[in-house]
């Protein structure tokens, strides 16, 4: 093993694993909390495409660390709005049930 | 970073299939408050991740954003929406796992083949940066990108109140424009009280 560091690569295949089982998440999970954090796990495999690449490609202005930074903001003002919607949802409904959420169905 | 690079390579491997194994067990595992567990291990994970990419700041910040704040959200969330309830079968789940299992797969071999066959355009001295990526930040936080470091601030303050008008319990009694009583039966639905009916 004579390389210089881990390669880009290697980052960049987590984070395609990690985004592709949050979206198997998304749509298989039938708990509106897994949902939730499913888009978690997308949100953080799309971070670390950012800094994988912020620090291979972009080193001198790290432009995706602050990119990273906006996302986990974002990530955190999503994480509470969806939580105090499912709990209005829940207040309604009493379930969390997501196959019983159909009243946007046409 | 100072770390010898077989060193890196074992953090590199343990800290990406805690990740992969994690993710897989928040998406799969029956009991939904192991599932959020998880999640925070997974969390942790994708911090050492950015530590080994040489950003201690963005590690501390999901650190302290995502364990300590949203996974504890999403624990509170099923704390208080945690009833036990009997889930209907659908009649084709089976073609339905099967297509979103060959969705996620194909989608997985796409990106793979796009990692792995690209030819990126590196610069030359990695991580030459290093310790000095906080004090990078924090001039692009207060330079180039300051709008969006204002609007972020507004969109939290939008994004709290919004959660505390969403959640919150107690409706008005009357309608303010015209005085008649509001048909509590459109807002909320009445039912017993949620914390109080476990035996």
């Amino acid at each position: 093993m004579n390389l210089e560091s881990i390669p880009l690569q290697a980052f960049l295949i987590v984070s395609s694993a990690l985004f592709c089982i949050g979206i198997w998440g998304l749509l298989n999970s039938r708990n509106a909390v897994r949902v939730l954090m499913s888009i978690e796990l997308m949100l953080n495999a799309v971070n670390i495409n950012l800094m994988a690449f912020s620090s291979f490609i972009d080193n001198n202005l790290i432009q995706g660390q602050v990119f990273t930074i906006f996302v986990i903001t974002v990530a955190a003002a999503e994480a509470a709005v969806g939580l105090a919607i499912l709990l209005s949802l829940y207040r309604n409904r009493v379930t969390v049930d997501m196959e019983s959420f159909n009243l946007l169905k046409w | 970073m100072s770390i010898a690079i077989t060193t890196q390579f074992i953090c590199f491997i343990i800290l990406s299939l805690v990740v992969i194994i994690g993710a897989l067990g928040v998406v799969l595992l029956e009991s939904i408050v192991y599932s959020a567990f998880l999640l925070g291990g997974v969390f942790m994970s994708v911090a050492g991740l950015y530590l080994l990419l040489n950003a201690s700041f963005v590690a501390a910040a999901q650190v302290l954003v995502y364990v300590g704040a949203v996974n504890v959200l999403i624990i509170f969330a099923i704390m208080l929406v945690n009833k036990k309830e009997d889930l209907k079968p659908i009649n084709d789940i089976k073609s339905r796992r099967v297509i979103s299992l060959s969705i996620c797969l194909t989608l997985l071999s796409l990106l793979i083949r796009v990692d792995l066959t690209n030819v990126w355009r590196l610069s030359s001295p990695q991580n030459s940066i290093g310790e000095e990526s906080t004090i990078r930040i924090g001039e692009h936080l207060f330079s180039d990108y300051l709008l969006p470091f204002e609007v972020a601030s507004v969109l939290l303050l939008m994004a709290m109140i919004g959660a505390i008008v969403l959640a919150r319990r107690d409706v008005m009694s009357k309608d303010i424009s015209t005085g008649l009583p509001v048909d509590q039966e459109l807002i909320e639905k009445s039912s017993e009280p949620l914390l109080t009916n476990k035996n």
